[in-house]
């Protein structure tokens, strides 16, 4: 028997130095595998924060996650240490070990210490919190109404007279003139989360409640997220990209957007805009400037100014935006937006159309 | 202390035919061959929802796959979690606190043995409704369909208006039945530990399991009757034109988290704390050594029962709860790590200065205390507020909890099954195949859930039947299928171990650890009887008494 346990027990650690190189080793080579480089920038990760919601959190998250190795590394240590020491040896005489019921003592020390762990954890923490949460307005900070549809996103940006989705562009912020974005957080249907992770935690959007959260990014460039929360079949494809500006762009981004959409300069464009007109394409969607102001749609008055369709499930371009016409589930199945059973002639100047929506 | 056995039946089991043994099975009201009901059906539901799980990630091993359509995957998803929680890990954890209190406390059954039938079979039929939605989910619409709102089923996409059919009325209906199950087994469990233990065991020489146990019905009857009160409500929505969900009527959305929460919550504690007692006595057998501190470790837990129902809303920090309500959600979610770590150091405490001896049992409860370590620590980084604001609905977190519910509980129910299996089937478990299980299964589960908390860390959301390619989470969903595949083939080995074993293992013993608790007194298995004369005891453990009387523990207790 006891043989048996020393022989075990050195399998046992063996086979623990075994778990640890197949884990070493399958990382290796599924990295080889799959080691296309990622742009950087395109990685939505939480560890390079770009803005000062996210930027608190990294940094209570580096305080949190010191705390928490050193309380690994010393309790792993006793694990490992009791499985090695402690161990049945070779040749054990068969005697039980001394039978120790316990120590007030020893319980008193490893209650007392996880208790002043927690207070400073709990402290630091409630100090973030009400540095996000209650963080004032300042007066140039631009207002952003967001609403969550299945499955895509609403902006509206009430002091600009600007309505988009899917992208929200917003000014790069710094610290001498700070121009944070407030987000007004909605759902018109079920609920969902804005979830930008470089720029700040996620918020949820739920159905007759307001909520709120604020960004202020110090770096220009294209931010990914994407819905947060399940809100229903396409919940994958409710994808996010937030354009942080220069605050000239931004400025012309919005005199573009505020502009109606400009009438048809050729006969086949005229023809889109007439079949545009006259199917249901109305009931959904806003073009400003014509007879089409329905609401279930994403605005569609300046679609091409945006890089993606579906709300990020493909790249805006003709040859897309022809197959979402006609065959949505192709893109995104199950997505709201109908199958419009249209011909090819049909098909071909509407496109048209919609490519003039600059 | 009595192994000697009463002949009560004349004909042989072998002999009758198969019919009535089946009969028997059916209307038996003996909490053991009741236990073993509940152990079988849960193992059944472990492959199905295994199967679910490995169709998920089959579909997520590559980007914009496309092994299943998006309506499928989502069922699958709810179909896992609805599963795993309600129909393999509660009524296995109630199969192994139905068999083992009676005979640990020393008692001939169940206080109610009836209700204990009753129990089981509501907690079955459960199960089996929510799996008829698969062929009765789309009502008279079209095709079967099983539910596909997510484990939570958040409003207002319960409401008719997102979810037509009748699939959501499955699902709410399953735990309404099963729930009735529970909260009889709960009862129960109260009943028998309070009136039926043996002369000599006073509540605090009752064994840990019966302890921890105990807290476990009370916190059973107290969370389930929110989930039931809310399922409720939500058919009176679906069916009777209430409004207390339906958000397009002016119901909260919100409500719902909180009914679903204050369940959800305690429900954790509910899974971990049997798989607690299970640990509670392999550890100080294998380590021949009585467990460390036991009146702290029965504070502790009693703590954690309360404390667990004060930080539901740790589940709810994104739904934009004010900054005051966010701390104190805060304060009490870090504040349980502390009844939670003395434990830990406990079983610590126990296998200090003992004999370890790396049977299976002991092996997986070494692997349920690493584990266990690391989820308590990323649950710690996720019960403060800021930090969960960017892990929540991330993979973080389910790699988090799949670490508890998977590293932590069910390693140490794997623990449990082959520490107990020779009491119960009378035979061993082929040593072989259990290795092979331990070590595909702890590979398998490292390389799927440490590789799963990155893609969290990378902006990967949950629930998500495909992702973009270019995110920085390819390779590593590529591990984690490849291990999803190692922890399947480990359930294999282990079912195949479980068949063979029943027919061909060697003759256990009563008492094949040395071990010191009531069940190992008795024959294995138990007769129906369970002990010929009502034991005797004098200490928690009444078999070390025994087998050292010139050292017995109540010399010291």
């Amino acid at each position: 028997m006891s043989m048996k346990c020393s022989t075990q027990t050195r399998n046992f650690l063996g086979r623990m130095a075994g778990i640890a190189v197949l884990l070493a080793g399958a990382l290796l080579a599924s990295t080889l595998c799959f080691g296309a480089p990622s742009d950087p920038s395109q990685i939505p990760s939480i560890f390079r924060p770009q803005s000062t919601p996210a930027n608190s959190i990294f940094h209570l998250s580096l305080l949190v996650l010191a705390i928490t190795g050193v309380i690994f590394a010393v309790v792993f240590s006793l694990l490992a240490y009791s499985v090695r020491k402690f161990r049945q040896r070779d040749g054990d005489d068969g005697r039980e070990p001394p039978q120790v019921y316990g120590s007030n003592q020893v319980e008193l020390a490893w209650t007392v210490i996880p208790v002043l762990i927690v207070l400073v954890l709990f402290l630091a923490t409630a100090r973030v919190i009400h540095s996000i949460q209650d963080a004032p307005k300042p007066a140039g900070a631009i207002e952003v109404i967001a609403i969550g549809h299945q499955f895509w996103w609403e902006f509206r940006y009430p002091a600009l007279g600007v309505v988009t989705a899917n992208e929200l562009h917003v000014p790069v912020s710094n610290s001498s003139s700070p121009t944070p974005t407030f987000l007004t957080l909605l759902s018109a249907d079920t609920d969902h989360s804005f979830w930008v992770p470089r720029l700040a935690g996620k918020t949820d959007l739920i159905p007759n409640r307001v909520n709120h959260t604020w960004i202020d990014p110090e770096q220009t460039g294209v931010y990914l997220g994407q819905c947060a929360q399940y809100c229903g079949v396409q919940h994958a494809k409710m994808l996010l990209r937030v354009y942080v500006d220069s605050p000239e762009q931004f400025a012309q981004w919005v005199e573009a957007q505020k502009t109606p959409a400009a009438n048809a300069d050729s006969d086949a464009v005229a023809e889109g805009r007439r079949i545009f007109e006259s199917t249901a394409c109305v009931n959904c969607h806003t073009i400003s400037g014509t007879v089409a102001d329905g609401h279930f749609g994403p605005d569609l008055t300046h679609l091409m100014s945006r890089d993606t369709l579906a709300a990020g499930a493909a790249a805006n371009n003709p040859e897309n935006l022809r197959t979402w016409i006609q065959n949505p589930d192709a893109i995104k199945p199950s997505s709201l937006m109908p199958a419009m059973q249209l011909s090819n002639h049909d098909l071909d100047a509407l496109t048209a159309y919609l490519e003039t929506l600059r | 202390m009595s192994s000697e056995t009463i002949a009560l039946n004349a004909v042989g089991e072998g002999s009758r035919p198969i019919g009535e043994r089946l009969h028997d099975w059916v209307v038996t009201v003996d909490h053991k061959k009741l236990g073993i009901l509940y152990i079988l059906y849960a193992l059944f539901f472990l492959v199905v929802a295994g199967i679910e799980a490995i169709i998920m990630r089959i579909q997520l091993i590559v980007p914009h796959n496309h092994f299943v359509s998006p309506q499928i995957f989502n069922r699958m998803m709810t179909m896992h979690g609805t599963t795993m929680i309600f129909f393999v890990v509660m009524p296995i954890l109630f199969g192994f606190g139905t068999y083992l209190i009676p005979l640990m406390i020393g008692a001939r059954d169940m206080a109610f043995p009836r209700l204990n039938a009753f129990s089981f079979w509501m907690t079955a039929f459960g199960g089996l409704l929510l799996y008829f939605s698969f062929i009765g989910g789309n009502g008279l619409y079209g095709a079967g369909t099983a539910p596909d709102v997510g484990w939570w089923a958040y409003a207002p996409l319960t409401a008719r208006a997102f979810s037509p059919g009748h699939s959501t009325d499955f699902w709410t209906l399953a735990l309404i039945v099963s729930g009735i199950g529970s909260i009889g087994t709960a009862v129960n469990f109260i009943a028998t530990i309070l009136c039926m233990r043996c002369p000599g065991m006073t509540l605090g020489k009752m064994p840990l399991l019966a302890w921890l146990n105990f807290v476990v019905g009370g916190m059973v009857i107290f969370c389930i009757s929110p989930l039931t009160a809310a399922q409720i409500m939500l058919c009176i929505d679906r069916y009777l034109g209430g409004h207390f969900f339906d958000t397009q009527a002016g119901g909260s959305a919100v409500l719902w988290m909180h009914f679903f929460w204050i369940f959800g919550h305690p429900e954790v504690y509910i899974l971990a704390v049997p798989a607690f007692a299970f640990v509670s006595e392999i550890v100080p057998v294998f380590s021949r050594k009585p467990i460390f501190g036991y009146p702290i470790m029965v504070a502790a837990t009693i703590t954690i029962g309360f404390i667990s129902f004060s930080v539901w809303a740790h589940h709810m920090f994104t739904v934009g709860m004010s900054s005051y309500g966010n701390s104190f959600f805060v304060f009490t979610t870090v504040a349980i790590a502390v009844p939670t770590g003395i434990k830990i150091f406990n079983w610590l405490g126990t296998m200090w200065g003992g004999k370890i001896q790396f049977q299976i049992p002991m092996l997986f409860c070494i692997g349920f205390l690493f584990q266990f370590l690391i989820a308590g620590l990323t649950g710690i980084m996720l019960g403060t507020a800021p930090f969960n604001w960017q892990l929540s609905g991330s993979y973080f977190v389910v790699a988090h909890f799949h670490y508890v519910i998977v590293g932590g509980i069910v390693f140490a129910l794997f623990g449990a099954f082959y520490y107990w299996f020779p009491k119960i089937s009378g035979r061993m478990y082929n040593e072989t195949l259990a290795r092979w299980h331990f070590w595909l299964f702890i590979i398998g589960f490292h390389l799927t859930f440490d590789f799963m908390h990155i893609p969290g860390i990378l902006g990967m959301p949950r629930r998500i039947y495909t992702y973009e390619p270019g995110r920085g989470w390819e390779v590593w969903n590529f591990v984690v299928t490849i291990g999803a595949f190692l922890q399947a083939a480990g359930v294999l080995v282990l079912v195949v171990n479980f068949l063979w074993s029943l027919r061909r293992g060697e003759l256990a013993g009563n008492d094949p650890w040395d071990a010191w608790t009531l069940e190992w007194s008795t024959s294995s298995p138990p007769p129906d009887y369970n002990f010929a004369a009502t034991p005797l005891v004098r200490s928690r453990r009444p078999l070390w008494d025994l087998k050292h009387p010139e050292d017995p523990d109540w010399k010291y207790e």
